[in-house]
């Protein structure tokens, strides 16, 4: 088989980080070829040079046998590099078609609007990825707004197709179409580059995996050949439990009651009547797809959106119509799944960001002075007992790491002693260790006796992690479920809204 | 009463006159904004062409003349307006902002330098009125549309360019994505900061012949801060309008109306000037705050475009 793309050692510095290592990789003519490894393992980068927004400080890229140079993304395309970014690179606004042709439109000064969804709607039959041309992609799932990334990439010739971290924002049963797609792809003999850091995926899809580790490409093995466990441990480089370890353990009181709550924000009804309990010592799961009221339910217990109807009773006292500031006081702490937006304040020390949730009151303030002493000392603390590296405690909270920013969040939020944690999304986007750490926190919490509710788009961890399953779609619980008994199909349909129970 | 006022084709001919500095630097405004810079220095740029069009015009003695030197002073201070804004990322109101207290300065200490305290001459060559052979003989809308300042066909001309060049060219849709989402325009392979600079001089030119409108075509002579804030009503036209030329347009004729009715109603008995005189203010209010049906602005409007992020 021939070789279609060759990296021959490139290594790319960045002041103070070696971003890629002589770095190697080679992808065949027609083959799916995984790239595996944590966040911060130089994927994005090697990526990124491949791509034209970054240039190699030494080292080859090379395509059919030619040396490559881009300077621009636009060098790329023309030579036949077709990209599909892990955040959509579409504009909203704009129809699909227009999204597909935009850079590279037929005629000179008009825009020929039937003729160009003519020739997307031939493209998408060509690559049996059906869209409708003319909708704007504001209007369309993030699945079908995957397919018009691919297609953008077809339009404008591309000889290989990279997909990054494709999985990231699709449902199972999106997953499953898009495997389908790359499958077919495939047969048409168009090279693949696959972008993950789930391994049951890269196993399904891929012919072959390389795995990159600081920077390095560490390994490329024949996918039939491995097995999960050792691609993991070649991620990480160490032995990693797949598994999480949780003792049987009986809830106690409950903390939490939520009752027929309805919450409305702008204009939809997002939550519509959900009742449920969450207890001492149990963590409870929201299993649900995006979008379907989970975060809105979540704010509302927190206090950040109002409820429309229904009660939120914590430790039996009625705070539906209690402030955000009461409801942290009583003892409810919170992770919110974004948290650059919502969990830090980029621009503020790590000292800062570590009493956010308490700087008015005693140690931290005193007749309304900041106590830097106390401060100082209370950050130390916290980034040693949850390992935040580099340790500095006066350097800006934007300038650390994914995992590293989660890893304040959560010592922040367990360091007030909660009687309920609500973490939304707690390891979005952090690698295996990052997410070992945070996993086996939320455990202990549990077995102190605390209440978790934990919200997570990812199924494993809701899976591996929850007593018992709420599962929630369209704003409705469609059930909730023990945690231990339950099968990813089970999950995945109810998630979709339908109900085997009812319908069988 | 009431329609015997509207069936006056005197005010139709002056919602017209009065919707045409509007129509214009809104105009300019759509074509900067929809290409990611947000824009509120119209006024500013409105003056500097109000001024030079004179200034040219006085140098030439030829009042065509005067409006190319406008236009070319007009893309100028808009060039510099990119340079800072989209090359150097500063804060787009902050410097459109300056653009605006810099223009009424420069443009008053000019007039003051080069023609003295007495004003500009009165010599000075205008830009001519039309009289459309055919649509000025039909009755009312001929005394209402037929002889305009030539500057009103132009800006109407404009308008129908504006609209097909952003909706149904190429290098519209280009321009449109730039203000969208400049990242995804970018990896599309388009030249984000080109096209920006496109849009905002573009922007520059309309506001400066919106200018040019007021002290070649209406007054023929320049005062300072003659553009008295039609550069901001503009700016609410164009959210008025949803960032559409043909919206801009619509919008810069109800504050025209309003205007035209104003300067109509004075001396009427029974009837407030001082009432009349606030409609276009309040409509303007109106529009800003978005109670007038609710506008989308380009989703990447004001955020500057750095690729190395």
């Amino acid at each position: 088989m021939r070789t279609c793309l060759e990296i021959r050692n490139v290594t790319k510095e960045f002041p103070g980080v070696l971003a890629n290592d002589h770095v190697n990789l080679q992808l065949r003519d027609g083959e799916i070829h995984a790239i595996l490894g944590e966040n911060g393992a130089g994927k994005s980068t090697l990526m990124k040079i491949i791509y034209g927004l970054y240039q190699a400080d030494s080292g080859s890229v090379s395509l059919y046998g030619q040396e490559m140079h881009f300077t621009s993304p636009r060098q790329a395309i023309q030579a036949g590099i077709g990209m599909v970014h892990q955040h959509f690179m579409l504009i909203p606004a704009l129809t699909a078609a227009e999204n597909i042709v935009l850079g590279g439109e037929p005629g000179k000064v008009h825009y020929r609007r039937k003729e160009n969804e003519e020739m997307v709607r031939q493209l998408s039959k060509q690559y049996h990825l059906e869209i409708d041309p003319s909708v704007k992609v504001s209007d369309l799932t993030v699945g079908l707004q995957q397919r018009v990334e691919i297609l953008k990439v077809f339009y404008r010739k591309a000889k290989v197709l990279i997909l990054d971290e494709p999985t990231a924002l699709l449902t199972p049963q999106e997953v499953e179409e898009l495997i389908g797609v790359m499958e077919r792809l495939r047969l048409q003999g168009i090279p693949i580059i696959f972008i993950s850091h789930k391994l049951d995926e890269v196993k399904k899809v891929s012919d072959r995996v390389t795995v990159m580790r600081a920077g390095r490409t560490v390994a490329t093995v024949e996918t039939n050949q491995t097995t999960p466990q050792e691609l993991a441990n070649l991620m990480v480089g160490r032995e990693v439990v797949l598994q999480v370890a949780k003792p049987p353990q009986e809830p106690g009181s409950v903390v939490l009651r939520v009752d027929g709550l309805v919450v409305v924000q702008g204009h939809a009804e997002r939550v519509k009547g959900v009742t449920f309990e969450v207890r001492r010592g149990e963590i409870f799961g929201l299993a649900g797809i995006d979008g379907n009221g989970q975060f809105e339910l979540v704010e509302a217990i927190t206090g950040l959106l109002p409820a429309k109807s229904g009660r939120i009773v914590f430790k039996g006292r009625d705070i539906t119509k209690t402030s955000v500031h009461r409801r942290t006081a009583a003892g409810i702490s919170y992770i919110p799944q974004d948290r650059q937006a919502d969990g830090l304040i980029l621009d503020f020390q790590l000292a800062e960001n570590f009493v956010l949730r308490d700087f008015t009151r005693p140690p931290f303030a005193k007749a309304g002075q900041l106590q830097m002493g106390a401060i100082t000392h209370h950050a130390e603390r916290l980034s040693e007992s949850f390992d935040v590296r580099p340790r500095r405690i006066h350097s800006l909270a934007g300038n650390l790491s994914g995992g590293n920013q989660q890893k304040v969040i959560l010592a922040r939020e367990v360091s007030r002693d909660p009687e309920l944690l609500i973490a939304a999304q707690p390891t979005r986007g952090l690698d295996v260790g990052a997410i070992q750490f945070i996993h086996d926190k939320l455990l202990d919490l549990r077995r102190e006796g605390k209440a978790v509710l934990l919200v997570s788009l990812e199924l494993e961890e809701i899976m591996s992690l929850s007593d018992r399953i709420g599962v929630i779609h369209d704003g409705r619980l469609m059930a909730i479920l023990p945690g231990g008994h339950v099968t990813r199909e089970q999950l995945g349909l109810l998630m979709t809204g339908v109900n085997p129970e009812k319908e069988g | 009463m009431f329609w015997h006022i509207l069936s006056q084709p005197e005010l139709w001919a002056a919602t017209l006159a009065m919707a045409t500095p509007l129509a214009l630097p809104a105009l300019g405004g759509t074509f900067s904004e929809r290409s990611g810079v947000t824009n509120i220095a119209m006024e500013g740029i409105m003056l500097i062409g109000a001024f030079f069009g004179v200034y040219f015009a006085y140098l030439t003695n030829n009042a065509w003349l005067g409006l190319v030197g406008a236009l070319v002073a007009g893309a100028l201070i808009s060039l510099i307006f990119a340079w800072i804004t989209v090359s150097i990322g500063a804060n787009q109101v902050v410097v459109g902002m300056g653009i605006n207290i810099f223009a009424a300065g420069l443009t008053t200490f000019m007039l003051n330098t080069i023609f003295g305290y007495g004003g500009t001459p009165p010599s000075i060559p205008h830009l001519p009125n039309l009289n459309i052979p055919g649509l000025s003989r039909i009755p009312f809308v001929g005394p209402a549309l037929g002889q305009q300042n030539v500057v009103v066909y132009i800006m109407l001309l404009l308008v129908l360019a504006g609209h097909y060049f952003l909706f149904h060219t190429n290098l519209g849709l280009r321009l449109r994505a730039v203000g969208e989402n400049p990242q995804a325009a970018d990896t599309a392979g388009l030249n984000v900061w080109n096209l920006r600079y496109l849009g905002v001089i573009i922007g520059g030119i309309l506001s400066s012949l919106g200018g040019v409108y007021l002290s070649l075509g209406l007054l023929n002579s320049f005062e300072p801060n003659m553009s008295s804030g039609r550069g901001y009503i503009a700016l609410a036209a164009m959210i008025f309008g949803k960032w559409t030329p043909l919206g801009s347009l619509g919008a810069a004729l109800l504050f025209g109306f309003a205007t035209a009715l104003s300067i109509y109603l004075k001396g009427t008995p029974h009837v407030s000037t001082n009432i009349v005189q606030m409609l276009p203010y309040a409509l303007t209010i109106l529009a800003l705050t978005g109670l007038v049906g609710r506008s989308t602005m380009p989703a990447a409007d004001g955020t500057p475009y750095d690729p190395r992020k």
